[in-house]
């Protein structure tokens, strides 16, 4: 479920950035209130698990394939939401920098699509809803089931959400549905039935962990729906002033929500790149491409907002793949050029 | 991320990497992180259509390989391995728009200019956020992190999974080793040992937490994890940092291969 760069608008990835900061930053301050610190050598640790955890193979029965688990709702679980949130982020953001497993920009995306979704939407409103009244081996299956696949669909139609929303993709909305969801009602059911399987052993072995971890925080309506509040707030406000700064018209996220939705066909475009290639546009696409004319090529006609799609023809496109190669060629001479001096260097000093 | 031998190997050669004293690698953190950023946020503004434009943006990643001396291939099998998603989604891309443009005599679907884009922005962002790890190292971009503000509780948390992943992986791998031996023929773990297996090194790392914590208190841990002196910027570090910006911003206004390419057919012409 991890996102790219690649395929996200800065728009998008700014906006969600905004909002994940927004529920860590509530998070650390719950953490901070509400917990001894001596959770917080656990949270690391339990980060660790979880990546670590993520290597082991599961044999799903009847199928012949294996699975393994992301680990956000039994991080929920045995931490609770703010520290599990945390944990998450942090797991994620070791993946995005050693294993490129999701990009920086992307990162917010991926936070709260695989975190917050898991720990402040499915694990209180299911999870927490279904164990209310007592612990048993049901149900903890029952709930953790239930909460993993919830969970993991919210994530996967955030995933799908976000990259329409940054238009790198032709694909249509209801095609990348059709191809998230049902992937990830699989991929949620066994992620419930392993953290069931550890869940119930633990609550077999060391009750008081699970005791603890459910009884520690209160979880009332109230702060989540402080938390929701504040993170609508955060993305809203980041996404408008971002789309406004960045685009000619001012809507540009909503307007390339409504006609995603509408039109069910992908011509978004966030608002930066949307401004920025108007720029260009007006300062580099000179009239042929070369430097016969001075006079400027009127702005792109296409529709409000479309992506130019650059007048090609014959004599400009040899242009770019000269000056593409040339570009290439160069950095490459220049890369080489430095490490060959570097060597020789080492050469000489040696 | 399947493998566990290959993971705690790529964890300690990228730990290994920053560890060089190269040009690159005495930059300031935080100058590398903000350098990163802007960077990613260029590859990523341009359009899907850009292809030619997007080129220029290879000077950054080859300048830092080679200054930095760090080796191509890891980088480059990074990049393969993170691909199939991306070229997965990708590939749709020729298939839902069809309409086809002229290339030397040929013509192509414009699906595939932005397959091409993408691949391009994916290669150049995978690798520029691989060289900021592998020239700065964890504790030192932490040290950046508290710069920036980030709450400690979350900088500290970050330091100790990341401190403690690589010995998880080895007892994970040596209870893995232990179980593939007494499950012969059998690709992974067991529905009937699925609790017990991950229960019980779930529990052995709640031990381990809390001695990990006691072990940190009777050192003296007031909360705060140290983790060496971060110098402060220099006048080099703001030459580098605007330098690349500078670039960055050029890169993206003014289509440089295209200048490039129509001043010299300008000139055969």
């Amino acid at each position: 479920m991890h996102m790219a760069d690649a395929l996200i608008s800065p728009v998008v990835g700014g906006a969600m950035w905004a909002a994940t900061a927004g529920v860590a930053a509530y998070s650390i301050k719950k953490v901070q209130t509400e917990m001894d610190e001596k959770k917080i050598p656990l949270m690391g640790v339990m980060g660790a698990f979880i990546f670590a955890s993520q290597m082991i193979n599961f044999t799903i029965p009847a199928t012949g394939s294996s699975g393994h688990i992301g680990g956000g709702l039994i991080l929920a679980i045995l931490l609770g939401p703010y520290a599990g949130f945390l944990t998450i982020a942090s797991v994620l953001a070791i993946q995005a920098l050693f294993f490129a497993d999701g990009g920086l920009l992307a990162y917010g995306c991926n936070v709260f699509n695989m975190g917050f979704f898991s720990c402040f939407i499915a694990y209180p409103l299911i999870y927490k809803v279904l164990m209310k009244k007592e612990y048993s081996t049901t149900r903890i299956f029952l709930a953790s089931v239930l909460t993993a696949v919830i969970g993991l669909q919210l994530g996967a139609f955030g995933v799908v959400l976000e990259t329409l929303f940054s238009g790198k993709t032709e694909l249509p909305f209801g095609t990348f549905v059709l191809l998230m969801q049902p992937i990830h009602l699989a991929i949620g059911v066994v992620e419930g039935l392993v953290t069931a399987a550890i869940a119930t052993y633990i609550w077999n072995a060391r009750p008081e962990i699970m005791e603890k971890a459910s009884s520690g925080e209160t979880i009332g309506n109230i702060s989540i729906k402080k938390v929701v509040a504040g993170l609508v707030a955060a993305a809203v406000v980041t996404g408008a002033g971002l789309s406004w700064f960045a685009s000619s018209n001012p809507d540009g996220l909503e307007w390339a929500m409504i006609k995603t939705a509408g039109t069910a066909e992908l011509e978004a475009t966030g608002g930066l790149h949307q401004q920025l290639s108007d720029l260009q546009s007006k300062t580099a696409f000179l009239p042929d491409y070369s430097f016969k004319a001075s006079e400027e090529e009127p702005e792109p006609s296409g529709g409000e907002g479309e992506e130019a799609w650059p007048a090609v023809d014959g004599g400009t496109s040899t242009s770019g793949l000269v000056g593409g190669s040339l570009t290439l060629i160069l950095a490459a001479l220049v890369g080489g050029g430095i490490s060959l001096m570097k060597r020789r260097k080492y050469r000489i000093n040696s | 991320m399947a493998n566990i031998a290959d993971s705690i190997y790529n964890m300690r050669l990228l730990d290994d990497l920053a560890r060089q004293e190269t040009l690159i690698h005495k930059l300031h953190p935080l100058v590398k992180l903000l350098t990163t950023v802007s960077y990613l946020t260029v590859v990523v503004s341009f359009g899907r259509y850009e292809v030619a434009g997007l080129l220029p943006l290879f000077f950054y990643p080859v300048m830092v390989l080679a200054l930095a001396e760090l080796p191509l291939k890891p980088i480059l099998l990074r990049i393969l391995l993170v691909s199939p998603f991306i070229i997965g989604i990708g590939i749709l891309n020729p298939v839902f728009d069809q309409q086809t443009f002229e290339l030397a005599g040929k013509e192509f679907s414009r699906g595939w200019v932005t397959f091409l884009s993408i691949l391009l922005k994916s290669g150049l962002t995978v690798t520029a956020a691989l060289l900021l790890i592998a020239t700065t190292g964890m504790d030192r971009l932490a040290g950046a992190l508290r710069i920036l503000k980030v709450p400690r509780i979350f900088v500290l948390q970050l330091l100790l999974t990341y401190r403690y992943i690589s010995v998880l992986m080895e007892e994970v791998a040596r209870t893995l080793r232990a179980y593939s031996l007494r499950a012969p023929k059998q690709k992974g773990v067991h529905r009937s040992a699925w609790g017990s297996l991950a229960g019980q090194l779930l529990l052995r790392t709640f031990d381990r937490a809390q001695r990990i914590y006691e072990a940190m208190c009777l050192r003296g841990f007031a909360g705060e994890y140290h983790s060496g002196e971060i110098n402060k910027i220099s006048g080099w570090d703001w030459a580098y940092l605007g330098g690349w910006v500078a670039f960055f911003v050029l890169a993206r206004m003014y289509n440089i291969p295209l200048l490039i390419g129509s001043l010299l057919t300008g000139v055969i012409r």
